[in-house]
This record gives C-alpha cells, sequence and structure tokens, in this order.
C-alpha cells in the first residue's frame, strides 16, 4: 500500500560509489548542484547526463530507480514547463494561437528549468539511494562540526535526524497495519468528499501519535539506560577514513564542473 | 461459512530488489464450525495468510472462494464481507482512537450503517462476550486501561460485527497469564455457544493443545502439516525440525517414554497424561513404579 515511496529511499547493494566516504559524497552533490546552474546550454545538459548514468551504472543501481523518484514531482515538472513556456516573452515566435505567443526564447528556458528541476531532484536522490541514512547523517555531523565552535548542536542535530530517517519505515509499516486494522472495521479510505475523508482519518491519526510517542518514549529509555549523555567525549565505531577513490570521486566532480563551465564559455 | 484456499502464493515487492515470496502454492479449506490453530516459525506467512481471508491483502496468483464465491470477483462487496471475516491484529490494543470505550467498539457496527438502538445492542453484546462489565467500562477512556482490559476492548470492537469467521493474530501475545486465561476462555465460549468458526495464529502450543480442532503448521510461506492436534503433536521430531514445540504435557510424554514407560505417544493434553501416569501407578507391575527406582 504505502511501499512506492521512493524519494529518500537507500537501494542496498554493494558498490564503489556506495563505498564512498558519506562527506565526499555530500560535498559531490552540492558540487553537482552547482554544477546543474551553471550549465547554460543542451550540450551541458548533456554533459550532465552523461555522468548521471554513469555514477548510476556505477552504483549498479536500477536507472528507473531514479526515474520513479521524479514521479512524485511530475506536476511541478508539467507545471514549470507550462508556465515558462506560455509566459517567457520573446522575439522568434513559434506557434500563435488564441492569443498567446510561443517563443523559441520560452521553449528554451521551459525545457531548461525543468530539466534543472530534475536533474536536482535526480541528483539528490542518488545520494540517498547509495548512502544509508546512519552513514549520511555521520557525514553531515563530521562536515558541521567545524560550527562546533560557535557552540550550535551539530551532534544533537545529527541524531535528531538520524532517529527521525530510522523511524520514517517504522511509521509508515505501523500506519499500513493501523489502517488495515480500520479496514478490517469497515473503515473506509477511500471515497466520500474531503470532509468525510478528513474525517476517516480520525481513526487513522490517533493510534498513530500515540503509538509514536509510546516509541519515542521507549526510545529515550533505551538510550538513557546505555548511558547516553549527548555528544561530547563520544567515539564513533566506524572512523571514517579517505580512500582513493574518494580522492577520485571528487576531482570528477570537479572536472564535471570544469566542463560544464569551459562547454559555457566556449559555445 | 466455509472457506478454500485454492493454490495461494503471494510476493511482497513484487518486481523489485526487496521482492520475497511469502507463501508458496498454499491451499486449504476451512469448514463452518471449526477452531483452527495456525501454527509456525516467524516469517513463515501465518500472518500474510489470515491478510488474504478479509481481503486485506491480494494474492500474487490463487483464489480464495468465500462460500464458493471468488474473494477478489467482480461482483463482491469487499467491505460487506470484511464484516463477516472478523480479523482481529497482533497487539489490537494500539488500534484504539475513541473517546470512550463504548465509542470505540461500536466504529464497526456504525461503519455497517445500523441504527443507533441496534449499534447500542452490538456494544453491550461484545462486552459481555469480553467479559467486560458494560456500566463499570462503557463511558472510560480505553487509555486509562490496563494493557489485557485494552486488548479485550479491541476484540469486543471486532466482535460488535458479528462476524461468522474471527481470526485473531496471536490474541495472547505479551499479557500476564490471567489476561492470557481470560482470552482463551472467552474464545473457547464464543466457539462453543457462538459457533462462531475461529482461526487463530499462536506460537503458544499449549494454548493450541487447550482449544484448536485441527492444526495448520506453515513453514517458509507453506502448509507443513494439517491434521488433529493429536495428530500433529504426535509428530514431535518433525515439529522440532520446523523450529517449534510442542505443548509441555507432550514433551514430558515424551521423556517419560524414553524411560521406558507405557504411556501412548500421542498424548498432549495435561488431564489426559496425568489419567495415563495413575493409572500406570495403580497398576503398578505392568509400567514401573517411579517411586521404587
Amino acid at each position: 500500500m504505502l511501499n512506492d515511496i521512493t524519494m529518500g529511499q537507500y537501494y542496498p547493494v554493494d558498490s564503489p560509489v556506495h563505498r564512498l566516504d558519506p562527506r565526499i559524497k555530500l560535498v559531490d552533490t552540492l558540487l553537482f548542484i552547482v554544477a546543474v546552474f551553471l550549465a547554460q546550454s543542451f550540450v551541458g545538459y548533456l554533459l550532465l547526463f552523461g555522468f548521471l548514468y554513469g555514477v548510476t551504472r556505477l552504483a549498479r543501481v536500477p536507472f528507473r530507480m531514479l526515474l520513479k523518484g521524479l514521479k512524485p514531482l511530475r506536476i511541478i515538472l508539467i507545471l514549470t514547463f507550462l508556465l515558462n513556456l506560455f509566459f517567457t516573452p520573446g522575439e522568434k515566435t513559434l506557434v500563435a494561437f488564441w492569443g498567446i505567443r510561443i517563443t523559441l526564447e520560452a521553449l528554451r528556458q521551459a525545457a531548461f528549468y525543468s530539466l534543472r528541476l530534475a536533474f536536482l531532484v535526480a541528483g539528490t536522490s542518488l545520494l540517498t539511494l547509495t548512502t544509508s541514512p546512519v552513514a549520511l547523517s555521520d557525514g553531515i555531523e563530521l562536515l558541521l562540526s567545524p560550527l562546533k565552535k560557535i557552540h550550535f548542536p551539530v551532534h544533537e542535530l545529527a541524531m535528531m535526524m538520524t532517529i527521525a530517517l530510522r523511524f520514517i519505515p517504522t511509521l509508515l509499516e505501523e500506519t499500513d497495519k493501523i489502517m488495515k486494522a480500520q479496514m478490517a472495521r469497515g473503515a473506509d479510505f477511500e471515497s466520500g468528499n474531503l470532509i468525510a475523508r478528513a474525517k476517516a482519518m480520525v481513526p487513522l491519526l490517533v493510534p498513530l501519535f500515540v503509538s509514536a510517542f509510546r516509541k519515542a518514549g521507549d526510545l529515550a529509555m533505551a538510550m538513557e539506560s546505555r548511558c547516553y549523555h549527548g555528544g561530547e567525549g563520544r567515539t564513533r565505531m566506524r572512523v571514517l577514513k579517505l580512500t582513493r577513490n574518494d580522492g577520485l570521486a571528487l576531482g570528477a566532480m570537479l572536472l564535471l564542473i570544469a566542463l560544464v563551465v569551459l562547454e559555457g564559455v566556449l559555445l | 461459512m466455509s472457506i478454500e484456499i485454492r493454490h495461494l502464493t503471494h510476493r511482497y515487492s513484487e518486481g523489485s530488489v526487496f521482492s520475497t515470496v511469502a507463501l508458496d502454492d498454499v491451499s486449504l479449506t476451512i469448514q463452518d464450525g471449526e477452531f483452527i490453530g495456525i501454527i509456525g516459525h516467524t516469517g513463515s506467512g501465518k500472518s500474510t495468510l489470515v491478510q488474504h481471508l478479509n481481503g486485506l491483502l491480494k494474492p500474487s496468483s490463487g483464489q480464495i472462494l468465500i462460500d464458493g464465491q471468488d474473494l477478489h470477483g467482480e461482483h463482491v462487496n469487499t467491505r460487506a464481507l470484511r464484516q463477516r471475516i472478523g480479523l482481529v491484529f497482533q497487539y489490537p490494543e494500539y488500534q484504539l482512537f475513541e473517546e470512550t470505550v463504548a465509542k470505540d467498539i461500536a466504529f464497526g457496527p456504525r461503519n455497517q450503517g445500523l441504527s443507533k438502538a441496534e449499534i447500542d445492542g452490538r456494544v453491550r453484546y461484545a462486552m459481555d462476550c469480553v467479559h467486560l462489565d458494560y456500566d463499570r467500562f462503557a463511558e472510560k477512556s480505553p487509555f486509562e486501561l490496563s494493557g489485557g482490559q485494552m486488548r479485550r476492548v479491541a476484540i469486543a470492537g471486532v466482535l460488535a460485527m458479528r462476524p461468522s469467521v474471527l481470526i485473531l493474530d496471536e490474541p495472547t501475545a505479551g499479557l500476564d497469564p490471567r489476561g492470557r486465561d481470560r482470552i482463551l476462555t472467552m474464545l473457547e465460549e464464543l466457539h462453543q455457544k457462538e459457533h462462531t468458526t475461529i482461526l487463530m495464529v499462536s506460537h503458544s502450543m499449549d494454548d493450541m493443545a487447550r482449544l484448536a480442532t485441527r492444526l495448520i503448521v506453515m513453514a517458509s510461506g507453506k502448509v507443513a502439516m494439517t491434521g488433529t492436534p493429536r495428530e500433529v503433536f504426535a509428530q514431535q521430531e518433525k515439529m522440532l525440525s520446523l523450529g517449534l514445540d510442542v505443548p509441555a504435557a507432550a514433551q514430558l510424554c515424551r521423556a517419560l517414554r524414553e524411560k521406558g514407560y507405557d504411556l501412548p505417544a500421542d498424548l498432549y493434553r495435561p488431564e489426559e497424561l496425568r489419567e495415563h501416569i495413575l493409572r500406570l501407578r495403580q497398576s503398578g507391575s505392568e509400567g514401573r513404579d517411579p517411586v521404587a527406582e
């Protein structure tokens, strides 16, 4: 029932991309976003696509997983495309009907904007597909650790993130279970108008909140009974070390940016 | 109401890397008035099986016939059917949501579109079935009850729909012996007085020994054994090889037989074992006297 949520889902296989240091993957993703914004022509986007496709293959993730991640965004993508298509002013008219003029510039911009959006989402979902939630928040914690100097609660933030991520599947499972249980008592979540549907959510949401609070209480107790008291002096079980592959990954990303910039200047 | 399962196969997350076969070509027939115990290791497909029986899960292939009618046929009203086949999930107390016990139990009948008087009657009936005093509990919040009481309220919520088949997924899990006994007594009454067909998933062989008229043993998505408790529990080696236990009385009987006592191999109820042991002691000469050893 709720299995088709791909955004932010980890794809558990072993690959060189999966084994990369999460810090490098985070930085690489940020750089990829920069590259997406720097790309100014279709050749640039082709480069980006080639890179994304290559990394996906290297990560042994089926490319359709990335496309599936775009599915929830399809309405936004189409809207972006249409709005830009109709409302961008330009010189060269392609077609005109009912007082609406579609220009070459508009078509170009519409295509660029929706491509940009698609690349942003696909790039970041590649990060979450290849990085387990735990590794990801580890990476974020380490990347943000300089902020500890100004008393920013980096560890607490990372811990909160880890816990939140950890509980997404649990809560989904719980939702599925409660939904089924109420359906077995004749609840109807699928028909009726907006008000009826909102009302039908009560038998789902009340038990879900009760269970979330209970789980939070249990977890806090379990953490405390194992002497958790925040980040001070805490060591790691898996110490992250940069390897040659991490250097290569960073190098490849910088090369991509250079190519995209160069291509923008030359063409 | 008879249930027939034909070649039922279920795969989770079909077509992805996470795909797993939960049920593999299961065929079963459940007759009216049976009390069926479904046993199996964690992950053997018990819960998946029972969720198919009222249409909450759709088979990947195969059929489920209720009184000869295909559950996923074209003209079947699934919601009406779900009310005839009541399903009580594991830890059902976590599905309570209303302000009062009575309102929560009324949720099912209300969804059936019954009149107010009828709903009230159903609530009283269901609370009586689970031995909860109407005057004492009806207006209480379900969240201030004990775990065992909450569980009984949740079961009452399903009974209030007056299902002709009742399916329970581990109804006694996590309860203290007293709460456990209460639930089992209640199920026994339902089966004997109301002739409700009952399917119960459980890990407790002793519960099964007490109640079930037929056992279905599941192992890795298939039906591994089926038969009366006496037939199933007599095959202790096979049960152990499936990672399952037999009731305490059957274990004791086996241990005594290994020591050379002349006892039948298929005893599994504490009372009958006691009787046989007493008989042995009286006859003295035929068996060996344990005191003399």
